[in-house]
């Protein structure tokens, strides 16, 4: 699946929750699924700086593809690195660079997204997108 | 319960009427009615504050000091009975001793540079506690840095007081200065000012208080205090932002020179020289917020409409009953228990990180602050990295804090399924 294919099938999903809440209930249970991260990478250096909520970013490249572990000490941004990784991991740097994750706004949660100082989930998805640039280069 | 609203009611503190001199406060979030508990961050403004800043705009603009003409003379006034209405309101000896300026964190570093530059040296030591914000910690650590000196530490106990006997073991004779909270922002804990300054003042050593916290929440008498600097910003007492206060006494303000230079603030300038104006204007340089002042000074005049003391006794209220509920909640774990504290509730939610709550707090309508609420080196001693604050206003209600505490519930709900 694309990343647009994923992003239209999160906001479906997404369509079938009445409320906030039940929304939310469903972005923490998707947090308390996440797989845990490999130890050995929660590490100083890959704490995302200046995030009010400590949060962890490790990618690996893999025949042209990125592939993340990431982890956060919120059980909402959880959630949203669940939906996240299941949009972006395995795909492509540079599609992942271009991409506009328009889902966030669309499942009806964009409190969390905004670009604040520390913001995690903006400061998130900016290191994801820098990160892929980065492979670009490769 | 019933009981302290019957005390309400009996009393002149119209809880009622005040939440209509609010306008923000009428609104809804997410279409349930907003229940405002961020006031340590920021208060709202009354009509009288919103209502004057627009007036001066729309009819009285003109630069302050400068025109001989009417409405630059008229501003300058006006401007200039804001500062003895701050003089009045803290109790100051002389208008002089009052300096606007931007708010705490430039009050702060006024001083920190000033003072600094005027008698700290080498190897002399400046005391703060473990419970500062982070603005009377940076600037003092610049300080320290440009000029070799050192940074001594008050800690607090895990109740959130200060131990004043290790703060007397601080105190020596390379100590040129202490710094020190009035009012927790993280905690709420109401320090002993008074006493702070009186054993300093044995030493012969100086005091600043930081008063951001303080301010709004009772009189402020800084001669009964006898401290030599006081700072405070406008937006925490129903002000403007962008206006604050540095009270110093003449003594040292006489002394020290300004931290910056331009216009407003010189009796003569060639270019070999220049010689600067009178306190207060010497320390204030450029033109000033004004409007922003004159904002403050209407802030002052509302508070004082109310009555200080009926605002300081309604806010114990809150205080105890909050307290009263929120301990009734299993898994809560309330920061900050000192005896004499205001009304703020800083807590942690079973293992619920302090955003996830604030998140929910938010979509029920409900504004809290969380994180670290700049004292990091607070939360270091409990080793957390931060609580949810709701930090509450004479505005704020019982019913209000009754439909936090099933919010919390709420939200311990929707965690632990």
């Amino acid at each position: 699946m694309n990343i647009q294919e994923t992003q239209e099938e999160i906001i479906n999903e997404f369509k079938n929750f009445e409320n906030w809440m039940d929304k939310y209930n469903y972005l923490i249970k998707l947090g308390k699924g996440l797989p845990p991260m490999d130890s050995k990478c929660k590490t100083e250096d890959n704490i995302i700086k200046g995030c009010q909520v400590k949060t962890w970013f490790h990618s690996t490249f893999k025949e042209g593809r990125v592939f993340y572990d990431i982890d956060s000490i919120s059980i909402i941004i959880k959630g949203f690195i669940a939906l996240l990784i299941k949009t972006l991991s395995g795909q492509k740097p540079e599609d992942i660079k271009n991409t506009d994750l328009y889902f966030i706004d669309r499942i009806g949660l964009r409190e969390n997204f905004s670009p604040l100082r520390a913001n995690s989930l903006w400061k998130l998805v900016n290191r994801i997108k820098s990160d892929a640039t980065l492979y670009c280069n490769k | 319960m019933d009981e302290i609203k019957n005390t309400n009611k009996m009393s002149t503190f119209d809880i009622t009427k005040i939440r209509n001199d609010f306008p923000v406060l009428s609104q809804k979030i997410y279409g349930k009615p907003l229940i405002y508990f961020d006031n340590g961050a920021t208060t709202q403004k009354p009509r009288v504050v919103i209502d004057i800043i627009n007036k001066l705009h729309s009819e009285h603009n003109s630069n302050v000091h400068r025109g001989v003409h009417y409405l630059s003379d008229q501003m300058t006034q006006m401007y200039e009975s804001a500062r003895k209405k701050v003089q009045n309101y803290l109790n100051a000896r002389v208008y002089q001793e009052i300096i606007f300026t931007k708010g705490v964190t430039d009050s702060i570093n006024t001083v920190a540079y000033s003072f600094g530059e005027a008698y700290i040296k080498d190897n002399d030591e400046i005391i703060v506690s473990e419970m500062e914000h982070h603005s009377n910690i940076v600037p003092w650590q610049m300080m320290c840095k440009r000029k070799g000196a050192k940074l001594k530490v008050i800690p607090f106990d895990d109740k959130g007081g200060l131990l004043l006997d290790e703060y007397k073991k601080l105190i020596n004779s390379k100590t040129k200065l202490v710094a020190v909270v009035h009012v927790s922002n993280s905690l709420g804990t109401i320090n002993p000012v008074k006493e702070i300054v009186a054993i300093a003042h044995e030493n012969n050593v100086p005091v600043l208080i930081d008063g951001a916290q303080a301010i709004q929440h009772g009189k402020i008498d800084v001669q009964d205090i006898d401290c030599d600097f006081y700072a405070f910003s406008g937006h925490k007492i129903y002000g403007p932002t962008g206006i604050g206060i540095l009270y110093g006494k003449e003594r040292w303000l006489q002394e020290m020179s300004p931290y910056q230079g331009g216009g407003d603030m010189i009796e003569r300038v060639t270019f070999e020289h220049t010689t600067y104006d009178d306190l207060p204007f010497k320390f204030e340089a450029g033109t000033p917020n004004y409007i922003g002042a004159i904002g403050l000074g209407v802030a002052l005049d509302y508070l004082t409409s109310i009555g200080l003391d009926n605002i300081k006794n309604y806010e114990k209220k809150l205080l105890e009953y909050g307290t009263t509920k929120l301990l009734a909640l299993s898994g809560l774990k309330l920061y900050g228990t000192a005896e004499n504290k205001i009304c703020i509730f800083s807590f942690l939610l079973n293992n619920s990180h302090p955003y996830d709550v604030g998140v929910f707090l938010d979509r029920m309508g409900i504004a809290v602050r969380t994180g670290h609420h700049c004292t990091q080196p607070l939360w270091g001693h409990y080793k957390v990295e931060g609580s949810v604050r709701a930090s509450l206003a004479f505005y704020n209600t019982l019913e209000e804090i009754d439909y936090f505490y099933e919010a919390l519930k709420k939200i311990q709900k929707m965690f632990n399924e």
